[in-house]
């Protein structure tokens, strides 16, 4: 591990190296890579660069740990990043920890289209004070068709029913996620499931019933893993973010499908660390990639719901399969009949209590 | 000139220049240690800057304890007037130093960490801090009712009891969790019942997981260690290539591999249901657990353990053992009592190389451990990269490499350092 935080330290001084001596205006952004950068790529930082000729924008595709190499540079005072993609929970942390800045949402960023202030128009995706919303996922299911005979799941009470529908199925491993939907499937009523998991018996009721079906779990850790597992087939349903399962089902073919009941959503975003070289032009960039027509635009290229009500109208086809994006969307109505909106403050209180909790309970 | 060399004692040798000789060999002796010390300056400086700051700024991180005092420095000092044995929380003078600690942590922006840092010893402080680093400005006394009506965990005597506890300069909290201790209520240490303590488990797990694959890798190294010695050089040339091939492959890659080995679905699975061995049904489950952990680490490490072996086995000479034959030994007695004394330096370095390398491992088993094959250093990185929890973090990293110098310390002693031979 030190080694490794060694390697980490070399690493970011041959990258500060690098950065340093390129043009400039280069502007590093961090995100997660894979689909979800080219998506980025596609829709705000090239039309954003054909505006801004002078600027260059370097993407850096460790999203993954950003939130501790953020935390290592700032200590370091050694900021070689200019904005980072975040999930909210990391960016409620990040905004704790003082990494990232505080925003004000109607004064950084454009309104919609009818005049709508932008705090008005993100409203309760705004989360937190430094989270600069972009698109809604989701943590869903996906199970193989070709594993579930005639009657293929449609609740989230199936996936815990080893009769009905045996075999193997992948959770991840963190408590989020799958201590609500154990309470779920046990019979908890949706608007009270946060209010029994702070009890302590609460916590011993969604365990004991992840306990009906912990030996037939594959728990994972990388989101690729269940699509993997799936077209595998060596689980027959498991959960993962809605993104991944619709490329595996639209790009790739394979027989799996959505079992969109009780997904559970959530927020990425973006966050500005304190103490930015290019402050000014990241700030500029933000106004025009989080406008409501680039968010809508966003949707061309991935499954993911645009963070602004006023966006969602325009979501259209996908840029190469050709097909309605709209259906695909975890806010699409016939998806969104039972959604659970991650509690914030809950596992910003919680996540660490719990955990630990949640990998006893696993090592036993 | 020459009455100073009369004074000297006859027996005594001088020099030319008529200082004693033992004085300037002295002198000769330290300038030539001074330029031995300025020619290795730049390296010990270098492994002093990049290795061992880095390490034990690290480490400090398990004690360090600064956050709470220096953000509340006005309400700590009045803390430690107050009785926390009691039922009753602090008074109105500490509650309005705590308004002024707030307002002041509300402009910097610098209430969030403490409130993280406490949130460890007790959820629902990270809200409580947010909360009331927010309205602090604004608040009109009485402080002690306003700040209750913020949230009423103010009036909470165990929130005020963690407080004051986590206030000092330097905590052992952290290595009361890394070693499945808490504190109750009232601030007494208990040990973590014990369907929630995971650490020591953990710990233990990891350490005879390492041992366990360290065994395997020497079972399966040292014949393949003695065919490369034995070989001619061209075939063992190209065996030794086979042998350092996986170490140009991607490490996430040969996990992958193992995956579609090992899964139900894998071929192994496949190839023992089509002989017939397993019905369809009765597939085994050897990936995402222990085996698949055990199986995947011992394959990654395997060369760690072959090279160190087949350097030392290379220079065993063929004639001891026909030496030993000749003098009356069968083939067995002779292995055992010629051969493998020898290479016991290969066997002591490829044993710590594998076995240190194992200890700390993360990557594999978090692909194939499952829940079953999971080790500590899965939750090292879990705290550093996620829950930015370092300074448990640090605390579980420092009781793992304690454990691993205490077992150097214990090899040392029963074998001997100097016994091993690395390459």
């Amino acid at each position: 591990m030190n080694k490794l935080y060694i390697q980490t330290l070399l690493a970011s001084a041959v990258a500060t190296a690098t950065v340093s001596t390129a043009a400039a205006k280069d502007l590093v952004f961090v995100s997660w890579g894979g689909a979800y950068t080219a998506s980025q790529q596609k829709a705000y930082h090239e039309p954003w660069m054909a505006m801004n000729p002078d600027i260059k924008i370097v993407n850096d595709d460790s999203g993954g740990g950003a939130l501790a190499k953020l935390r290592a540079m700032q200590e370091a005072g050694n900021l070689t990043w200019d904005l980072v993609d975040m999930t909210a929970a990391s960016a409620i942390v990040a905004c704790d920890e003082g990494l990232v800045m505080e925003v004000d949402h109607d004064a950084l960023l454009a309104p919609a289209p009818d005049g709508t202030p932008a705090s008005e128009d993100f409203g309760d995706m705004i989360v937190s004070p430094c989270f600069i919303p972009q698109i809604v996922y989701s943590t869903t299911i996906g199970y193989r068709t070709d594993m579930v005979g005639d009657t293929p799941p449609t609740t989230i009470n199936d996936f815990f029913d080893l009769e009905k529908y045996p075999g193997k199925r992948a959770l991840e491993k963190l408590p989020l996620n799958n201590l609500e939907w154990a309470l779920l499937a046990d019979g908890v009523a949706p608007d009270q499931v946060y209010e029994v998991l702070d009890t302590d018996e609460g916590v011993e009721r969604a365990l004991a019933k992840l306990d009906t079906i912990k030996d037939q779990v594959v728990w994972w850790e990388k989101g690729a893993q269940t699509p993997q597992l799936l077209a595998d087939g060596e689980v027959v349903m498991g959960s993962t973010y809605n993104g991944r399962l619709f490329s595996v089902i639209e790009e790739e073919k394979q027989p799996i499908g959505m079992l969109w009941d009780w997904q559970v959503f959530d927020l990425d975003g973006w966050v500005v660390p304190v103490g930015g070289k290019n402050e000014a032009d990241v700030l500029e960039y933000l106004k025009f990639a989080t406008d409501t027509q680039r968010l809508a635009d966003q949707a061309k290229y991935i499954s993911y719901g645009p963070a602004r009500a006023s966006s969602a109208p325009m979501v259209g086809k996908h840029a190469e399969l050709g097909i309605d994006m709209g259906p695909h969307m975890p806010t699409d109505p016939n998806n969104a009949k039972n959604t659970l909106l991650y509690n914030y403050e809950f596992w910003a209180d919680n996540t660490d209590d719990l955990n630990e909790k949640f990998q006893a309970w696993l090592a036993q | 000139m020459s009455a100073t060399v009369e004074s000297v004692a006859p027996e005594q040798m001088v020099t030319a220049d008529g200082t004693p000789l033992k004085v300037s060999l002295a002198r000769a002796r330290r300038r030539a240690r001074n330029r031995a010390l300025l020619l290795v300056a730049p390296l010990f400086l270098f492994i002093f800057i990049t290795f061992f700051i880095p390490i034990f700024s690290m480490l400090f991180r398990s004690v360090e304890n600064e956050l709470v005092g220096d953000t509340l420095h006005r309400t700590v000092p009045l803390l430690q007037n107050w009785d926390e044995s009691g039922d009753t929380i602090p008074g109105e003078e500490v509650f309005a130093a705590l308004q002024q600690d707030f307002a002041e942590a509300q402009k910097t922006k610098s209430a969030g960490r403490p409130g993280r840092r406490l949130n460890y010893e007790k959820p629902g402080f990270s809200s409580l801090f947010r909360k009331t680093a927010r309205k602090a400005q604004k608040l009109e006394p009485p402080y002690r009712e306003a700040f209750i009506k913020i949230s009423k965990d103010w009036g909470d005597v165990e929130y005020w009891r963690v407080l004051k506890r986590e206030s000092g300069k330097y905590t052992k909290s952290y290595y009361l969790s890394a070693l499945d201790f808490s504190y109750d209520s009232e601030g007494n240490v208990v040990k973590n019942p014990g369907k929630e303590s995971i650490y020591i488990k953990l710990f233990w797990r990891t350490l005879w997981m390492s041992m366990l694959i360290t065994v395997l890798c020497l079972v399966l190294a040292y014949p393949i260690s003695y065919l490369l010695s034995t070989l001619p050089a061209r075939t063992s040339n190209l065996l030794l290539i086979l042998v350092l091939l996986p170490f140009w492959t991607s490490l996430l890659v040969r996990t992958s591999a193992w995956i579609a080995i090992l899964q139900q679905e894998g071929v192994i699975n496949d190839f023992l249901v089509f002989l017939g061995f397993l019905s369809d049904d009765g597939r085994l489950a050897m990936i995402h657990n222990q085996v698949g952990t055990i199986v995947a680490m011992v394959h990654v490490l395997l060369p760690f353990m072959v090279l160190p072996l087949y350097s030392v086995m290379k220079t065993i000479p063929p004639s001891y053992l026909r030496a030993a034959r000749s003098l009356g030994a069968n083939p067995f007695t002779a292995f055992v009592r010629v051969y493998v004394p020898n290479t016991v330096a290969g066997i002591g370095a490829g044993g710590i190389l594998v076995f240190i390398i194992a200890i700390g491992y993360y990557i594999t088993p978090a692909l194939v451990g499952g829940q079953s094959g999971t080790l500590i250093s899965n939750l090292i990185a879990y705290h550093l990269e996620t829950s930015l929890n370092w300074g448990l973090a640090a605390a579980l990293g420092a009781i793992l490499l304690g454990g691993v110098l205490a077992l150097y310390l214990l090899y040392d002693k029963i074998v001997g350092i100097d016994n091993m031979k690395l390459g």
